[in-house]
């Protein structure tokens, strides 16, 4: 059994409130870090190697650092709960259950960034989450933990909460900035990053809910005592949600370097393949990663055991294999069309696309359309080299990774699934009579 | 265009505390928030008179009001009924039986997805994840999440909602307005 951080005390009854939250030893590390440095906090988060649980996995400590010390502007952190990745929803169980996790986060990070205001921006769907997080937020200026001169420290902070209203492209960063302003969601142009323009042109630094919780830990264990949870680069826990055709669907947090095998198959997490059927395929870190394979997936192509880690998912490159990303892990088994699957999903990138870039906008669109009548009963084969080679127009030529992550399953899809799509088309008359589809399969 | 409609003290209150929370001069910010707010308010969607309300409280032009609300798919840019149902339809729903259960609720309440039944009770209305995968299928009623759906219970959902609601439900619980 893994090391439990994130989610030690998630079932203790009332530890959605602030005095159970306290006497589990909540804010410990409020009172920790007002006793150091702003820059040592920092330190301790480079040491502790913790990345991105957003999706990027971009190295936080580095990442704060990179902010604008020498303006006059003040500076913002942002927390990103505009959980939207399909087959991600590890941000909302924790926020709902543990809404202090992630505020005595957001005092620690805010601390270490030298930000006065911050806010939490959390998508619109989950308004209930909102209110949990105002309460929480309450409590917190209620026993001295936000307002001015914190626990007599001298430090002062504010912390709101904003909601979005249902736009997945809110959960690139500058799209997310963008929203905050009151304004589309349109991601904008980097340069400049955030951390020297982001909220109202302010240094700006926006972190993942989970990035922000795993902090009081870090500061708690110190760096290099967390650095040493997990393997390689991929240091401390990770909260994967699984869900599809899987026994035990939920919110797990393992220690980075699980080997995938154990996390699909052990009853303490997945809990193997339900109904007994075969397992298929999978999308291993959210709608965007790449597709893999079940044999893939559980063995690299050099014939090694996978490993959950960022490294072990994406070793083999794109060719072979795929990412960790936010960790949403959707398990098929073999009653599903892959490619009615990237339908769905391509579906989702055309309705989610903000539109400003034309690649990202009509790609999506053709593609939606392709699919639909490869599903149809309409494709022709040149419909499949057609769909490759829109994918490819799109990756790499937008403003934001929309178009990468919409154009990553289709690449997979027809890389390791290319005879289900051809099958379809060479049956076309019987993919018109409704239950053709899932004969195909089961056959 | 002059507009008769107000926010009941209650949600007034909120708006200036809303405000308050962004910098001076970045009332924009609140933007979102106030729309989410003015559905609450004025029957479940946002009429040109709601938007242009919404523009005069935060002294921003009409124009900034609308190419907001049309890009966020949570407002309604048009009437729907008391109770709007949102069917998530996304991969992990998918794969869970989320197309069947909106063929079922459209031949249950005779209308297609995006259509309001005659009797102005329902909307049917197909959504994009709802961060639930794990409990698929999901739908969303106002801040409620029902989970793991079948065809009976999306049964005794209607029927519960056709017997005790009264009032449209909104995203933003009319509780939480409420002081």
């Amino acid at each position: 059994m893994g090391k439990k951080l994130l989610l030690q005390h998630i079932n203790v009854p009332g530890i959605e409130t602030y005095s159970v939250y306290r006497e589990k030893g909540g804010y410990a590390s409020v009172e920790k870090a007002l006793k150091m440095k702003p820059d040592d906090v920092v330190e301790e988060v480079k040491k502790s190697g913790l990345r991105g649980r957003g999706g990027a996995g971009f190295p936080t400590g580095m990442k704060w650092s990179f902010i604008d010390k020498k303006t006059p502007n003040p500076h913002y952190l942002v927390c990103n709960a505009d959980e939207s990745e399909p087959g991600t929803f590890k941000d909302r169980y924790l926020m709902q259950k543990l809404p202090h996790a992630l505020v005595e986060g957001m005092i620690v990070s805010s601390f270490a960034l030298d930000a006065h205001t911050a806010y939490i921006y959390i998508r619109g769907e989950l308004l209930y989450v909102y209110h949990i997080l105002e309460k929480a937020i309450a409590e917190a200026y209620e026993a001295g933990w936000l307002g001015k001169n914190i626990q007599g420290s001298g430090f002062d902070l504010d912390l709101y909460v904003h909601p979005g209203a249902g736009a997945y492209i809110c959960g690139e960063e500058t799209g997310l900035i963008e929203s905050l302003e009151g304004k589309r969601g349109n991601p904008r142009m980097k340069p400049p990053f955030p951390a020297i323009q982001g909220l109202w042109m302010c240094p700006t630094v926006v972190n993942n809910v989970e990035t922000i919780a795993a902090v009081p830990h870090v500061l708690n264990m110190g760096g290099e005592e967390y650095a040493k949870i997990g393997v390689g680069k991929s240091t401390g826990t990770k909260l994967i949600s699984a869900c599809g055709h899987i026994k035990k669907p939920g919110v797990y947090e393992i220690d980075l370097g699980l080997p995938v095998q154990e996390f699909l198959y052990s009853d303490e997490y997945c809990g193997g393949i339900r109904n007994d059927k075969k397992f298929k395929a999978i999308v291993a870190g959210g709608s965007s990663v790449p597709i893999l394979p079940a044999e893939l997936f559980l063995t690299t192509a050099k014939g090694e055991p996978r490993l959950m880690s960022y490294e072990s998912l994406s070793d083999g490159g794109f060719a072979t294999g795929t990412m960790l990303g936010s960790g949403g892990f959707i398990v098929m088994d073999d009653s599903v069309s892959v490619v009615k699957n990237l339908y769905n999903f391509t579906r989702f990138y055309h309705h989610e696309s903000c539109g400003q870039c034309s690649p990202c906008r009509e790609g999506t669109g053709w593609m939606e359309k392709v699919l639909h009548k490869i599903i149809d009963g309409h494709g022709k084969m040149s419909d499949i080299d057609l769909l490759w080679d829109v994918q490819a127009k799109i990756e790499g030529r937008t403003i934001c990774p929309l178009g990468d992550a919409a154009a990553w399953p289709v690449a997979s899809a027809i890389r390791h699934f290319r005879k289900e799509f051809e099958e379809l088309i060479q049956n076309q008359e019987k993919v018109k009579s409704v239950n053709y589809l899932q004969e195909l399969i089961e056959a | 265009m002059p507009s008769n409609l107000k926010f009941s003290d209650d949600a007034l209150a909120l708006v200036h505390k809303i405000i308050k929370r962004y910098p001076e001069g970045k009332q924009k910010s609140a933007l979102l928030p106030l729309l989410h707010l003015a559905q609450a308010e004025f029957g479940g969607w946002l009429s040109p008179e709601a938007m242009d309300y919404v523009a005069s409280l935060l002294n921003i032009l009409p124009v900034e009001v609308y190419e907001v609300a049309t890009f966020y798919s949570m407002y309604n840019m048009k009437p729907v009924g008391k109770c709007v149902l949102e069917v998530c339809r996304t991969g992990p729903c998918w794969l869970m039986g989320a197309e069947d259960i909106v063929a079922y609720m459209e031949k249950k309440l005779n209308i297609k997805a995006g259509e309001t039944t005659a009797d102005g009770m329902f909307t049917l209305k197909t959504v994009e994840c709802l961060a639930a995968c794990g409990t698929a299928p999901v739908m969303q009623v106002g801040e409620t999440y029902h989970e793991n759906l079948t065809c009976e219970k999306v049964d005794s959902i209607l029927n519960d909602y056709r017997a005790n609601v009264k009032e449209p439900i909104s995203h933003f619980a009319k509780k939480h307005i409420k002081g």
